[in-house]
């Protein structure tokens, strides 16, 4: 069922901003392979992200093309590309449980829905959570909602923005073990934006830089 | 349609040509320049007023049970119509009133009611205070709106784990992202405020009265060439609404100047006594003396004769619900479908234009300001362009007529209720709802609306009392034949029965406060298990 | 005040010869049966000022008689002020909508008559074809062809008749005043308790009217429209009175109630202990509906009351003119009329001329049980004419100059 994993291709991405380049990247993410972006505040970090995710305003003018294999999906809408997102906040929808809010992720047509969310919360250590309000689960709870949550939904790729900047220094580290575990599992090209040297050393993939 | 008569022309009056007598006549009216100072002043000072008592309560505001209680009593005075609130205040605070009957002759040694100008004051007093009743009301439910998605608890526990007393805590840290949030609902309260005629009919002064009730004067009076210097009057109405909602714009870029350094001062602990004492007691107050005002309507709705200075009327009696209740069952069914269709049109018209700003990340527009001309223009003037519009391409007066009239009014106060809550909505949520995969009408449906389903359903309860409100737009686009329980009301305060009008103020309550309860509930019902959801302690 | 009779004859003479005029232009009666055919199962719409329960509930009744007799439906749009409907006329009018009106039949006082007939917005004549209009004696009774001293010309038809009255509270008011001068003397006495409604109302126009006409030695004067040079001398006795007056009013005069409904909460308040109205019956239906305590009674100055009639008249645009001239002709007849007068409905006074009437049908009045505090129509003394809208008019404007700040 899930999809063959393909590469992403950013080719001759360039945004601007009346006028003024924010930033240019030609960049290739193999499949399981993550591609660090590191830069200050400022830097561009989340346009580029709003670009490959597909929200960017229309203030900006993009140019270039996206690939994933031979897909094009910078023309499609966002809901259409098979990008997942992990922002700083997990994000868990305050007013669906816990299994509702992995079961917003399924996509449509899915077998054994019930089933699968119970075991992918087995599989972070969250057995039983189903019908949790995320409000009472703790923060390192959440976040692992929220990726199984992502990986349910069987992006083609991921977009991760700081998403371990909010969590306490212990909590950290092992996410960052589960997080990159799992995509790599997944064979997922991933591309991580952060401003944390020990982010990136954990991704263990390709560095750029902005700004 | 208010300009042309103000520079003289209305051609079935005789006015075809363009000219400036009706300013002349209405800059020569005796005490004009009092009444255009009662407006400006009492719109802004009510305001002020009414803002810094929402303010304090919500800083003051533990979340304990005395605050839950005293916020759970305020939102039922939303529902309360004006010129009732006014009628019932003007009762308990007069020199015969209910405070005076209590009193006396026990402690005042009162026989006679004292020969005291209270009610009707030259500077507005009554009135300032009459319109604080209702503004608060107002403020608070559109703030506790507001507040559900700002955390307030996450801020106000950061604040404190840095040493800041409570209530410092919340001025410094929420209510700097409390106020743009409400600010249009704060405007719409000026505008208000400076353009109200029933309160100031009953509560104002009148020797000279508010602009407002000048204006409405001059357009009943019998004498037809009047209507001239009333479309001028409309004029400089406008003139003055906007001066105060220009005065307060002022205010705020200096508050927002000179409180940077109050913001960072660093100053943690001072005045957060007072802050939560005053925050309760002002709020207690409001809250009480609304309440008396409508124990005292409650009262005099089954009241026989009352002779001053007792302290309860001679006799009961149920007369005058019996002469009310027979004929209400049509008018309430109108009022219903009324409002209910209204503000089912305005709430999808108004999402609708949200969702589509919000999909293709529009700014807010200028074009918004068109949107909001109805609540500061006076009714009374530019309902008769409408009438005539409407009769103009051959609309008879029926129900839809009267639907599409409310929807002026009603769009703009749902459009500013919701609008803030709409656009601040993290944009996240909905991008991660299409990231999983999820069509747009999906992240609609399942994501954005079930988030802001209380700030809708409050909207929607805000827009429904005030299309129960509405009088003129009724009465004049229905041509008289869409009777509803406000028509039926206001025809019923010109007699000036106070019991009868006490039976109908109640009645008129009824609808929007079932409606505010449900907003209030439904939430509550629909989040039981979700604590999220749930809103500001 | 003698000289009020002479001016009272001066403008009764004045009326007779204008009553010869609009005679040609009216309907012939013998149409009446076709109008009447025309009516059945019309729905009229009436708009009427409905601020008391009584009126209202009077309506309805009518509005029964009226489906039961002629199979026309009535309905009462019930107004705040009159003005709203002469607002819906003036905005049908602008629009071209000169065939389907949706005012059938307003219920008009005299200013508002004066305003509408000026401006084209009434339908007529009609009034005089009513097969119930010879009832009121038109003939002799001026107040049914003249309103406000304005012609009538068969563009209304009359509906009730009232004249000012002042009530009191025998538990707080021993002697009441006779006239202005005793009610200054009065009001000096017991500062605070008197006051009347703010001009313009149209019962605050009433009191400084009354009090100009007591106070001129000649009334004539005021029976025709004024002329500005004379308009000083005729008032100054008014403005030196209420100048006296109004210090020792309620608030020392420095608010006043707006409508006589005001007027009548503060007499039931007890704030003030005598005010007045417009209706002989106010102060008994008042102490029916537990408004004012059953120690008020009524009076009236020496010199006579100002009065007038209240109309019925018919927009130029109506859509059921027929039906409204039928309901308006139902309106005038004894049936109706002394169901009207009858306190315990209304009590508003009748229009119709005693002497016209069947033996039967003047029973039917006679049988009215007018209620404590009313004055039988014996003791209502002399009913004072409207003087012309320019006086008061002028009046209203200069009250507004001078106690307006």
């Amino acid at each position: 069922m899930t999809p063959i994993p393909q590469i992403l291709h950013i080719k001759q991405m360039k945004i601007t901003l009346e006028g003024q380049t924010l930033l240019a990247i030609n960049q290739h993410i193999a499949p399981g392979e993550v591609l660090t972006v590191m830069g200050p505040s400022g830097s561009g970090k989340s346009t580029l992200l709003a670009y490959l995710a597909g929200f960017l305003s229309p203030a900006f003018q993009a140019q270039g093309e996206l690939y994933l294999g031979d897909k094009r999906l910078d023309t499609l809408p966002a809901e259409q590309r098979g990008i997942g997102l992990l922002f700083q906040d997990p994000m868990l929808f305050p007013h669906l449980s816990v299994a509702g809010n992995c079961r917003f992720g399924l996509p449509r047509r899915t077998q054994n829905k019930t089933e699968r969310i119970t075991k992918a919360l087995e599989q972070v250590g969250l057995a039983g959570f189903e019908a949790r309000d995320p409000a009472t689960l703790s923060g390192g709870q959440q976040a692992r909602v929220a990726l199984m949550r992502l990986l349910l939904s069987q992006p083609q790729a991921v977009l991760l923005d700081e998403p371990f900047s909010k969590l306490d220094t212990a909590l950290r580290q092992e996410m960052r073990t589960l997080v990159f575990g799992q995509l790599r599992e997944a064979g997922l090209p991933t591309l991580l934006v952060t401003h944390d040297e020990a982010d990136a050393a954990a991704a263990g993939g390709p560095i750029i830089a902005l700004g | 349609m208010v300009l042309l008569p103000a520079f003289g022309y209305l051609p079935v009056l005789g006015g075809d040509t363009f000219h400036l007598e009706a300013w002349q006549a209405l800059w020569a009216r005796a005490g004009l320049h009092r009444s255009i100072l009662l407006s400006y002043f009492s719109g802004l000072i009510t305001t002020l007023v009414a803002l810094f008592i929402v303010v304090l309560f919500l800083a003051a505001n533990q979340g304990t049970w005395l605050d839950r209680t005293i916020r759970r009593l305020v939102s039922p005075l939303l529902a309360i119509p004006h010129a009732a609130v006014a009628f019932g205040l003007a009762f308990l605070i007069a020199p015969s009133g209910l405070l005076a009957r209590w009193l006396s002759p026990g402690v005042t040694g009162w026989e006679r009611p004292p020969d005291l100008l209270i009610v009707n004051d030259p500077l507005g007093l009554a009135l300032m205070a009459g319109l604080v009743l209702k503004e608060v009301p107002f403020l608070l439910l559109m703030s506790l709106a507001a507040l559900a998605q700002l955390h307030p608890e996450r801020r106000v526990t950061l604040a404190r784990s840095l040493g800041y007393a409570p209530s410092i805590a919340w001025l410094k840290c929420v209510f700097p992202a409390l106020y743009p949030l409400i600010r249009l609902p704060v405007y719409a309260v000026i505008a208000y405020a400076t353009s109200v005629v029933d309160m100031a009919l009953i509560l104002g002064p009148t020797l000279p009265p508010t602009l407002s009730v000048s204006i409405i004067t001059w357009f009943n009076d019998p004498d037809l060439s009047r209507r001239f210097m009333a479309s001028a009057g409309a004029v400089l109405q406008l003139g003055v609404t906007l001066a105060a909602l220009l005065t307060w714009w002022l205010g705020e870029q200096a508050v927002q100047r000179l409180s940077q350094r109050w913001l960072v001062n660093g100053s943690r602990l001072s005045g957060s006594a007072a802050i939560a004492f005053g925050g309760r007691a002002l709020l207690s107050t409001v809250t009480l003396l609304a309440m008396s005002a409508l124990a005292g309507l409650a009262l005099f709705s089954v009241a026989g004769f009352w002779r001053f200075p007792d302290a309860l009327p001679g006799t009961f009696t149920l007369d005058h619900w019996q002469r009310i209740l027979p004929s209400v069952t049509t008018p309430l069914i109108n009022t219903l479908s009324i409002g209910l269709s209204a503000t089912l049109i305005a709430a999808f018209l108004v999402v609708a234009t949200l969702e589509h700003a919000a999909r293709h990340h529009l700014p807010a527009r200028r074009v918004q300001w068109l949107l909001y001309l109805p609540l500061i223009v006076p009714q009374v003037a530019f309902l008769f362009g409408l009438v005539v519009a409407a009769e103009s391409v051959g609309i008879r007066p029926q129900h839809a007529l009267v639907v599409a009239a409310h929807l002026l009014f009603v769009v703009p106060y749902l459009y500013l209720s919701l609008s803030e809550a709409y656009r601040r909505l993290d944009p996240r949520w909905v991008q991660v709802a299409l990231s999983l995969g999820a069509p747009p009408w999906r992240a609609f449906w399942q994501i954005r609306l079930p988030l802001l389903l209380a700030p809708l359903l409050t909207a929607c309860a805000v827009s429904l009392a005030v299309s129960i409100g509405q009088y003129l737009p009724t009465l004049l686009l229905g041509g008289g034949r869409v009777p509803t329980i406000t028509t039926e009301a206001v025809a019923m305060a010109s007699g000036g029965n106070r019991r009868l009008i006490a039976v109908l103020a109640l009645l008129q309550a009824l609808l929007p406060f079932i409606g505010f309860s449900l907003a209030l509930l439904i939430p509550r019902l629909v989040w039981a298990k979700r604590r999220q959801m749930r809103g500001a302690a | 005040m003698p000289n009020n009779r002479n001016s009272l004859r001066a403008t009764v003479a004045m009326a007779v010869l204008a009553l010869a005029l609009p005679a040609a232009a009216t309907p012939h009666t013998s149409d009446w049966q076709s109008i009447m055919a025309e009516a059945k199962g019309q729905t009229v719409y009436w708009n009427a000022w409905a601020g008391e329960e009584r009126i209202n509930t009077y309506i309805s009744w009518v509005a029964q008689q009226v489906d039961a007799r002629y199979g026309v439906e009535l309905v009462h749009v019930k107004l705040g002020d009159t003005s709203e409907a002469v607002s819906r006329v003036l905005a049908e009018k602008q629009a071209g909508n000169d065939e389907r009106g949706s005012v059938d039949m307003i219920w008009i006082n005299g200013e508002n008559f004066a305003a509408m007939k000026a401006n084209g917005l009434l339908f007529g004549p009609w009034a005089d074809a009513m097969p119930h209009y010879p009832l009121t004696d038109p003939d002799n009774t001026p107040a049914v062809r003249y309103d406000w001293t304005i012609p009538v010309d068969g563009l209304e038809s009359p509906w009730s008749s009232s004249q000012v009255v002042f009530y009191y509270d025998t538990a707080l008011v021993e002697n009441h005043p006779n006239n202005m001068a005793e009610l200054l003397e009065w009001a000096t006495l017991n500062p605070g308790e008197f006051t009347y409604p703010q001009v313009p109302n149209f019962l605050g126009n009433a009191f400084i009217t009354q009090a100009m006409l007591e106070l001129s030695d000649s009334t004539k004067l005021f029976y025709e429209p004024m002329q500005a040079e004379d308009f000083d001398t005729a008032t100054a006795a008014l403005w030196e009175f209420l100048d006296e007056l109004h210090p020792h009013l309620w608030r020392s005069g420095r608010a006043f109630p707006s409508n006589s409904a005001d007027l009548r909460s503060l007499m039931g308040d007890s704030e003030i202990s005598i005010a007045l109205s417009f209706s002989a019956t106010e102060a008994s239906g008042a102490i029916a509906n537990h408004e004012l305590p059953d120690t008020v009674r009524s009076y009236v100055h020496d010199s006579g009351m100002i009065g007038n009639m209240s109309f019925m008249a018919i927009p130029y645009n109506a859509q059921h003119k027929a039906g409204a001239m039928v309901v308006a002709n139902y309106l005038m007849s004894p049936e109706a009329q002394a169901e009207k007068q009858d306190p315990k409905v209304w009590g508003s006074g009748t229009i119709l001329a005693m002497d016209m009437l069947s033996p039967e049908e003047r029973a039917l009045f006679d049988d009215i049980d007018l209620g404590i505090a009313t004055l039988p129509p014996s003791e209502l003394g002399e009913l004072l004419g409207q003087p012309h809208p320019s006086w008061v008019d002028a009046i209203a404007e200069a009250w507004q100059t001078r106690y307006v700040n």
